[in-house]
């Protein structure tokens, strides 16, 4: 039972993808199918969640061949966590698809590529096995760039040739930092690293791959100074594959960096820390000016990306347990509310034609119901009480004050404030200023509840977090428990 | 197309209708081996496309679309889900995904048959689907 659960948040998406391909001439069938796809993704990840609270870490070594020799899979409470996100942010995207996506792309396989890259994401969540972990990436890269690059527009083009160069280097770095980890280990396998590491003979060596791995995942996770592919990309393609990109993407570079820097290398030694929370405040504040300069809907969005993306592994640089609570806590809570605001502002684009904030106005008089439902994951994503972000951001600034990194504590508030400030840049001028024409339509009939169901719900999860927060809160906090003290993991890995 | 239709060797299209079957039995014995010895589907999926490849070269794209008479993508899509199933057959005797299950007698030409076996029969498919469906869309441009 435990096996089957772990793998099935791997099958559903691989087997939708390729009956999808199978029916790539049937429009309609392709749509049922992948948001049924989507819908049992989710399924089973709660049902991974479920079973992993419960009964704890969760491995399957694959073709029973024993670890650390074959590739095992294992899902610890952050794993599964990520999984329930991931097949959130995939039904929410599908969901939003069916409503925006033109014929044209589906019938060049659009399902069958965002299940693929469904599939990669929870890869990448589920393996106990490093260069598996690579495999895992270069999945969900090759599906994003073909999702990036389809439909052929030139500033999509652009953009693509940006993103796929800076992503194939850190692929590269990826690689070779692996290379090296296992001429020094002579393993792969995470938990047998994990336990080689901290007994060879040659602690400085294993520097060199850290740092290879560092730089690698913060490619992924655009980190400061490396973030520059995500702004000049993410707004090219479609908006929902904009959502999907921004919700998830970024998360599995950071994701990455927890595992690896809990898992295989104590962050502790040598300064890794410092390093870590000194390009996590760099990450904050580079991301927060660069939206403020920005007038494009999606460019500012992008940019607030990076800036939170600093905040989550500030919770790894401060490495207490309850600050790499606050980064998985921060991770569920970005990941809900960033893809909804992608996706409104895919609403606003069909309701006035642009994405230039100059372009639009008067939309809170004539949709006021919209502007409640941009308000909700806008002021929660600058951290206003009692939404998400603020729950999210007190756990981090707690646990910076109790290691005395005052400093940090301090960047991280005053680039709330400044994420308040963009935030309401966009309000002012879509939502409260009033329209430069009048070229307001309305949403169209037929596809409505496809492209409002999603942020209606991505909302209510927002709210609900907002509102019981402990849940999340003491989920992630035996999650970080379970990062800070592997040896549960290893035991479970490698057996006794 | 119709100047290329012109050009067609007959030495080449000769030589062709002799390696074609040549090439394909090939590549099948390559994929039967592999399990075992040096092979697999892989290798004899890169076979037996290019014996198609080599097809479409003398007779044109259009003629060896018709004899493999299925699209090359819906071979891919039919080689994953061969690929799965075989994973999947371990499972349902409640061993880990992937897990090898093998016939207790070994059969006459085969050798030992098991389930990596037929997972390699979804390699070589899904191998023939992606390099046809690249050369073909090549050449037709």
């Amino acid at each position: 039972m435990r096996s089957l659960l772990l793998v099935l948040p791997l099958l559903i998406p691989l087997s939708t993808a390729v009956l999808g391909l199978l029916i790539r001439r049937k429009p309609h069938l392709q749509r049922v199918l992948a948001t049924a796809g989507a819908g049992l993704l989710l399924t089973s990840g709660l049902g991974l969640l479920v079973s992993v609270q419960q009964g704890g870490i969760h491995t399957v070594q694959i073709g029973a061949w024993p670890a650390p020799f074959g590739i095992t899979l294992a899902a610890d409470l952050f794993s599964a966590i990520m999984v329930v996100l991931t097949g959130l942010i995939g039904l929410a995207v599908v969901l939003y698809s069916l409503g925006s996506i033109d014929p044209q792309r589906e019938r060049f396989g659009y399902y069958p590529l965002v299940h693929i890259l469904l599939l990669g994401v929870c890869g990448a969540f589920l393996t106990g096995d490093i260069f598996n972990l690579y495999v895992w990436f270069e999945v969900m890269l090759i599906s994003s760039f073909v999702l990036m690059a389809l439909g052929g527009e030139r500033a999509q083009l652009e953009g693509a040739i940006k993103y796929v160069t800076l992503n194939l280097m850190s692929s590269a770095l990826f690689l070779v930092a692996v290379g090296v980890l296992y001429g020094i280990a002579g393993t792969l396998n995470m938990a047998d690293l994990s336990k080689t590491l901290r007994s060879t003979p040659h602690p400085d060596l294993a520097m060199a791959p850290a740092m290879l791995l560092l730089i690698a995942f913060g490619i992924k996770a655009a980190i400061f100074p490396l973030f520059f592919w995500l702004p000049a990309s993410y707004h090219t393609p479609p908006v929902a594959v904009s959502a999907l990109f921004a919700g998830l993407l970024t998360k599995v570079g950071v994701y990455a960096m927890i595992r690896v820097f809990t898992l295989l290398f104590n962050p502790q030694a040598h300064g890794i820390d410092l390093i870590i929370l000194v390009a996590s405040g760099l990450t904050m504040i580079t991301g927060v000016l660069g939206a403020v300069a920005q007038n494009e809907f999606r460019r500012i969005l992008s940019f607030h990306i990076i800036s939170q993306i600093g905040y989550m592994i500030m919770g790894l640089g401060l490495f207490t347990p309850i600050s790499l609570a606050g980064s998985i806590f921060y991770i569920a809570h970005h990941i809900i509310v960033k893809t909804n605001l992608f996706l409104i502002s895919g609403l606003v684009f069909r309701l006035q034609g642009s994405y230039h904030l100059k372009d639009l106005g008067g939309l809170y008089r004539k949709h006021p119901g919209l502007a409640a439902l941009f308000l909700t994951p806008a002021l929660s994503l600058a951290g206003i009480p009692p939404l998400s972000g603020f729950w999210a951001k007190l756990i981090l600034v707690k646990a910076g004050l109790e290691v005395q990194q005052y400093l940090i504590v301090a960047v991280s508030l005053i680039v709330s404030f400044l994420t308040l400030f963009s935030m309401l840049k966009i309000w002012n001028e879509a939502f409260w200023k009033s329209a430069p024409e009048e070229h307001l339509t309305s949403l169209p009939q037929g596809n409505r509840l496809a492209l409002l169901l999603p942020v209606l719900g991505l909302a209510t999860i927002t709210v609900w977090i907002s509102l019981v927060p402990e849940t999340l809160f003491s989920l992630s906090e035996q999650a970080a428990q379970q990062l800070v003290d592997p040896t549960e993991y290893i035991r479970r890995t490698l057996g006794d | 197309m119709e100047g290329k239709e012109a050009m067609i060797s007959l030495i080449l299209s000769t030589a062709t209708r002799y390696l074609l079957p040549l090439l394909l039995l090939f590549s099948i014995f390559v994929l039967l081996r592999g399990h075992n010895e040096p092979g697999g589907g892989f290798v004899g999926g890169l076979v037996a496309s290019a014996a198609l490849a080599l097809y479409s070269i003398a007779y044109g794209v259009a003629a060896a679309r018709r004899m493999l008479r299925i699209d090359p993508r819906a071979l891919i899509g039919v080689g994953l889900l061969i690929a799965i199933g075989s994973g999947l057959l371990s499972m349902a005797r409640g061993l880990p995904f992937l897990t090898g299950l093998w016939v207790e007698r070994e059969l006459p030409l085969l050798g030992k048959v098991g389930t990596p076996m037929l997972f390699d029969v979804g390699v070589f498919l899904v191998v023939i689907g992606v390099v046809l469906t690249i050369i073909f869309a090549l050449s037709e441009e």
